[in-house]
């Protein structure tokens, strides 16, 4: 009953026969648990200190700029007299995720239903870490590729004519961050949609195959419901990376703040304004410094939101099959 | 007794075949459209995997094919310039990641092993303070890299830590970034190993530190190595956050930690790329190709260690 971490019974150690007891009171252990559980509360601490470095700056934003004005859809912090519509560089990033979802929903999910439903054991054993290296390639390589093949080599010659405004001609476009981004999407939801997949239970799968049905009916309409709270967690969370993403969107994407959600022009997300404006010489307290604050308060907004459902998600269907 | 001599009349003997005959060839010939459906499903499926794939071995080849003509020793050696692209390098950038990354792991290993122990070991899970710990882990890992650029920023180069735009802050910052993929990971490694070899080890008199640091930990070395890996390979191609924090494109001496300004192999990559000149986009490209083969080998290398160690208790 001296256990230690046996939380049902504790008995007080006076009570107990001394040979049973500790020989020492053993400090150094207390000690030690205590370093350790410091080491947690250093993750409570770092978000709390993103939390403080970001409103600081953003409530003195605020005192210049009036919320109305925020939300707003001109963004031009560096024009006399500058605005700060908040909504252009949000349309940016949606510009840019929606169009990237598009093609990496279908794509990550295909994959994954190949790999958990398709795919031998050997097949999936090489082609699962293969597509996670992907997930491993540093952006700024990624941008690279969106610029110098992506844009000249993919979308110019495919895009029909002159619709949307045409897309020849153009050095930056929404549309090349997309398919960049969705690049390094892709391996993620298949990754993690595959997980949720793979955990369904076997017998549901033969209880389907014994009434008759083929493949791709247990793969669609067994399988696939029965992981759909995971399929949706990886999706969300692909949503919140694709958010934040940042150096794809700066190298393939331009930086012409624009309320539109057309993919063939120039646009700048929220992580390309607050990476372009900070790299640049703004004086500390400045009106635009204290912008860079603003909008990351809205993203780490957003990206809290799509966090939060998409851990919530994850719980659930872990209580489900577990 | 005679039921049997029941099933052998000739009447039941052909309702019996017929119902046989009717069985098989429901389940031999499915419907034609359910067999195209099935055969165009697989074929979209594996055409999904195929794009995905092909997009990794088109981007190494792009890169390829666009920096092989700056592949050099001089990559190396040279500092970077913006006049002469011919014989610009990533000295200071290559110098300047290696200290960060060494950074990264001083701090990462410590720090995300002692969360990990505490929060696999030590936590009662029905504390409001412990779950309110993980459930922030998960979210810290998914925060966009450019708000610990933020964080860096405010924080760790001017305000409560004040060191200035160093080396170390952006470490630091990178530290910061990576932490919490190191926890989880750490995290399900001690989480693998049995409670059977804890209970053994405290049956035998063993105090709950003994246990940890001589049972738990040995086990779990490898997974914890394999998260070690792929978070410092994370870090090392992260770009974003450390444009805030004061990597500057231009660094033509080598980085010390303290003093002085730094740069980093990504930032300077980002650098050529953004310029027009081909000779700065083949530099670019060469620097993407160094980048991605330590990138690859490390996540090569975690991947084989994972496999390898990985133990079936």
């Amino acid at each position: 009953m001296t256990r230690a971490g046996d939380k049902q019974a504790p008995e007080p150690a006076g009570d107990l026969p001394r040979r049973l007891r500790a020989p020492s009171p053993r400090y150094g252990e207390k000690a030690i648990q205590g370093l350790l559980a410091l080491c947690g509360i250093l993750s409570v601490i770092t978000t709390t200190a993103i939390v403080v470095s970001l409103i600081g700056p953003t409530i003195g934003f605020f005192e210049v700029v009036s919320v109305s004005e925020f939300f707003g859809t001109e963004w031009s912090p560096q024009f006399e007299p500058p605005s700060f519509g908040v909504l252009a560089t949000v349309a940016g990033t949606l510009n840019v995720t929606l169009w990237c979802m598009l093609f990496a929903i279908p794509i990550g999910l295909g994959a994954a239903i190949y790999l958990s439903e398709y795919a031998t054991a050997r097949v999936r054993k090489t082609l699962k870490p293969t597509l996670e290296v992907l997930a491993g390639i540093p952006t700024v390589a990624i941008g690279f590729f969106a610029v110098t093949f992506i844009l000249p080599e993919i979308i110019q010659p495919l895009w029909p004519g002159d619709f949307l405004g045409g897309a020849t001609g153009k050095p930056f476009m929404a549309l090349a961050a997309s398919l960049g981004i969705a690049l390094m999407i892709v391996p993620i939801i298949a990754s993690l949609s595959d997980d949720a997949m793979s955990a369904v239970p076997r017998g549901l799968r033969e209880g389907a195959y014994a009434l008759g049905a083929t493949r791709a009916k247990v793969a669609t309409r067994v399988v696939f419901p029965a992981a759909l709270s995971g399929i949706v967690a990886s999706i969300v969370l692909a949503i919140s990376r694709a958010v934040g993403e940042t150096m794809i969107i700066v190298l393939a994407a331009g930086s012409t703040p624009d309320f539109t959600l057309n993919p063939v022009v120039s646009i700048q997300a929220m992580t390309s304004y607050i990476a372009v404006t900070a790299t640049g010489d703004i004086p500390t307290g400045s009106i635009a410094y204290k912008s860079v604050f603003a909008v990351g308060s809205v993203l780490f907004l957003m990206t809290l939101a799509m966090n939060v459902i998409s851990i919530r998600l994850v719980r659930r269907y872990r209580e489900v099959y577990e | 007794m005679t039921m049997g001599s029941e099933r052998a009349t000739p009447r039941n003997r052909l309702a019996v075949a017929g119902a046989r005959a009717t069985t098989q060839a429901m389940l031999r010939d499915q419907p034609r459209g359910d067999v195209i459906r099935n055969t165009l499903f697989a074929a979209l499926l594996l055409l999904a995997i195929l794009i995905a794939l092909a997009g990794l071995v088109a981007l190494l080849i792009q890169a390829f094919a666009q920096g092989a003509s700056a592949l050099s020793i001089d990559l190396f050696t040279n500092g970077p310039s913006s006049i002469r692209p011919e014989s610009a390098g990533f000295r200071p950038a290559i110098i300047g990641s290696l200290e960060l990354i060494a950074g990264v792991i001083l701090f990462v290993v410590p720090i995300g092993i002692g969360a990990a122990l505490y929060l696999e070991e030590y936590a009662d899970k029905t504390r409001w303070w412990n779950r309110l710990i993980e459930v922030n882990i998960q979210n810290l890992a998914a925060v966009p890299s450019i708000i610990y650029g933020i964080l860096g920023l405010s924080f760790i180069v001017r305000g409560p830590l004040d060191l200035g735009f160093v080396l170390a802050a952006g470490s630091l910052t990178l530290a910061l970034l990576v932490l919490p993929m190191v926890i989880i990971a750490a995290r399900e490694a001690i989480r693998a190993v049995p409670d059977s070899i804890r209970q053994g080890s405290l049956a035998l008199g063993a105090t709950k530190w003994q246990t940890i640091r001589r049972q738990v930990l040995p086990a779990s070395i490898p997974g914890i190595v394999t998260g070690v890996i792929l978070a410092v390979s994370r870090a090392l191609g992260e770009a974003a956050p450390l444009l805030l924090v004061g990597a500057a494109a231009f660094v033509t001496f080598d980085p010390e930690p303290f003093s002085g300004g730094y740069t980093a192999l990504p930032v300077q990559i980002y650098n050529y790329a953004t310029r027009s000149q081909e000779e700065f986009q083949a530099l670019a490209a060469a620097g993407i190709i160094v980048m991605l083969v330590v990138l690859l080998a490390m996540n090569s290398f975690a991947i084989w260690l994972r496999n390898r160690y990985e133990q079936r208790w």
